[in-house]
């Protein structure tokens, strides 16, 4: 019988099959940890006195509640003393339990989704889950992989498993020729705006085509990271030469490499798999993307008018956002720009804007911070000199961490602030109260704190 | 994430009319950063039960009769939102066991199902009755999947998977469940 890529990761993981009257018990390859989904479930073990049945199937790290400036003295500017406890509190139980831990003095510290595929801990054919609903980007990778919340960070810690009903599967194909200047960030913008916030419910997403075929593994992440935000808890890529590449002589990687890449190289769909729903685009269509509203769904093409609302939900969004349908999108005023998060904050991504930033600077009314997704990548672009592009175009470099992504940290904007970011989410108030979010690719964020306002990046020369 | 056995609550309602309740109502998000879920019941629905000034209010919420009551009556689509546990945590925490709406939001519904709180989805009429008739006697059988309101006010039925009523009504919570599945966990990770 023929079989999708999620069929046959899934079907190596049934401990106890689906029935009628319970979920299927699923077994988990990796569990990622960090600091703010955790304590909650360890003190659950302790009050039940469970231990952690695999420490060396989990694997840490600190990076929502971080600080991303170290003060004069060498101390951290914790945003409050909670947010450095929690922090405190990650090391503690993880120390307590042997679990691996990307901590302070790591160099592979970072955001837990770019931490887990650099060193190679994400592998295809797995199941990866984390305290976190962008857990999909480990999908690229061809694994299962998705967010879940603390009671089941609790039940993997003590368990490895977890208790679900299978989804359906849902296929987005894009083929043909992506215009010159579009990113995956802009794909992934544009596969969320045709389907939907709630097209991907219910679903295993796999996304297929030429496109993603040729797209890198940094590209491969950025898409699946947003798989969510159509509503899929999880998105894949069918693991490839590419995906190899990127893995062989990481870290936790297989001794056996090359059996191990043959094994993986097996798990492609077959060729006649069904799945239960397919989605075609076509790559000619898809420009470059910037969210309008306060929902990933809400984004357009950057040359775009401005659309009318469907319904009272967009217009308060369209409020909020202070902006008016009828009008052009690009030119709109930018106080800030954010780039980094664990959708485009790998070199690729660090690359793209330093190309947009050199020999440029960042206009007067913006303030604009570049913040890298590990140590490992802040060394990285260190060596290649993207610091001194960013620093010299008046942009502050930082250390590595969410950041503004979700502003748990501190970083976050003024009210009514026009943040264009890379991140994943422009809901109301995520980069801090009143705080008006835009959506896109690095280019696109570089090219705006260099105007000063919404601007298309193909309208702006690239050293990269 | 252990909770009492959940079959049959008969309880004075709270009510909160409005729609679209979202779970940075029910915990807003500066609670985020604690470390435990005891205590979170007193945060729960914060912007409603203390001023600008940290004091108090009047609200129902922080009376007595409040605090006794079982079973939270909301408007429609409660739950919507950010994914955070930390709301049915503080529902519980508080003492609620049943929260009743026309529409409650899915990742809020499957964390409270986890959590020992029940959420019931009930036809629009009765919920009507339930918004216009605060602090009545309402039961909740989970045996029968039903409502029962008081003054001839009927019967209703409303839905819960198998699986998790059957977790609600033994008290046992999915990581009891699992943890009943050692050797074939065992087995499995011997197998491969
Ligand atoms: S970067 Fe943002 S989306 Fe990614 S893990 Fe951190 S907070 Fe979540």
């Amino acid at each position: 019988m023929t079989k999708t890529l999620f069929d046959k990761v899934w079907e190596r993981h049934i401990v106890v099959p689906e029935a009628a009257a319970n979920p299927a018990t699923i077994y988990i390859d990796l569990h990622l940890i960090h600091e703010v989904t955790s304590p909650q479930a360890f003190t659950e073990l302790n009050n039940r006195g469970l231990k952690v049945r695999r420490p060396d199937r989990t694997l840490a790290t600190i990076d929502h509640s971080t600080p991303t400036r170290v003060n004069a003295d060498g101390s951290r500017p914790y945003v409050t003393p909670q947010a450095e406890t929690q922090v405190e509190t990650l090391l503690a139980n993880t120390k307590a339990h042997g679990i691996e831990t990307h901590g302070w003095e790591s160099d592979n510290r970072g955001i837990v989704h770019v931490m887990g595929p650099e060193l190679g801990a994400t592998q295809p054919g797995m199941t990866i889950v984390c305290g976190d609903s962008h857990t999909s980007t480990h999908g690229a990778f061809g694994a299962i992989a998705f967010g879940i919340g603390t009671t089941q960070v609790g039940h993997v810690l003590a368990t490895q498993c977890i208790l679900m009903p299978k989804p359906k599967t849902m296929a987005i194909n894009v083929n043909g020729k992506l215009p010159k200047g579009v990113t995956p960030k802009d794909v992934i913008l544009h596969i969320i705006a045709e389907i939907g916030v709630g097209g991907g419910t219910g679903y295993a997403l796999e996304y297929r085509g030429n496109v993603f075929e040729d797209m890198s593994m940094e590209g491969r992440m950025t898409v699946c990271n947003m798989s969510i935000e159509a509503g899929a808890r999880c998105g894949m890529v069918a693991p490839d030469q590419i995906t190899f590449d990127f893995l062989n002589g990481r870290k936790f990687v297989p001794e056996d490499f090359d059996a191990a890449c043959e094994d993986w190289a097996s798990l492609a769909t077959d060729k006649g798999a069904v799945f239960d729903k397919e989605v075609s685009l076509r790559a000619e269509d898809i420009k470059p993307m910037v969210t309008y509203g306060t929902h990933p769904g809400m984004g357009i093409a950057i040359d775009a008018i401005i659309p009318g609302a469907a319904d009272n939900a967009e217009q308060d969004a369209l409020d909020y956002m202070q902006l008016s349908s009828g009008e052009k999108i690009a030119g709109t005023h930018v106080n800030k720009v954010f780039i980094g998060s664990c959708t485009n904050s790998r070199m690729e991504d660090l690359r793209a804007a330093a190309g947009i930033f050199k020999g440029k600077k960042v206009a007067d009314n913006v303030t604009a911070i570049v913040v890298p997704g590990s140590v490992l990548i802040k060394a990285l672009a260190e060596e290649e000199g993207l610091d001194k592009i960013f620093i010299a175009a008046g942009a502050q470099w930082r250390e590595a961490g969410c950041s503004m992504c979700l502003g748990m940290n501190g970083d976050i904007g003024a009210p009514g602030d026009l943040v264009v970011s890379t991140s994943n989410r422009n809901f109301m108030g995520r980069q801090g109260p009143g705080v008006r979010t835009v959506l896109a690719s690095p280019e696109t964020a570089a090219a705006s704190a260099v105007a000063g306002v919404i601007t298309d990046p193909r309208t702006m020369e690239s050293a990269a | 994430m252990s909770f009492e056995p959940l079959n049959t609550v008969t309880s004075r309602t709270l009510v909160l009319t409005p729609s679209n309740i979202d779970t940075d109502q029910i915990m807003p998000a500066k609670f985020l950063s604690m470390t435990t879920k005891a205590g979170l019941g007193e945060h729960v629905f914060a912007n409603l039960r203390y001023d600008a000034q940290g004091n108090l209010t009047d609200h129902e919420l922080n009376t007595d009769a409040g605090k006794a009551c079982e079973i939270l009556v909301a408007g429609h689509n409660f739950g919507c939102g950010s994914s955070r546990e930390h709301a049915p945590w503080g529902l519980t925490d508080y003492g609620f066991r049943v929260v009743i709406s026309s529409e409650i939001a899915d990742i809020f519904r499957t964390n409270s199902l986890k959590n020992g709180l029940l959420p019931i989805v009930i036809e629009k009429g009765a919920h009507q009755w339930l918004l216009d008739h605060p602090g009545e006697d309402v039961t909740v059988d989970l045996n029968k999947c039903e409502v029962r309101l008081p003054k001839n006010g009927g019967t209703y039925s409303f839905d819960v998977d198998a699986f998790s009523r059957l977790c609600l009504m033994n008290g046992t919570d999915e990581m009891g469940y699992l943890a009943a599945q050692d050797d074939a966990i065992a087995e499995f990770e011997a197998a491969r």
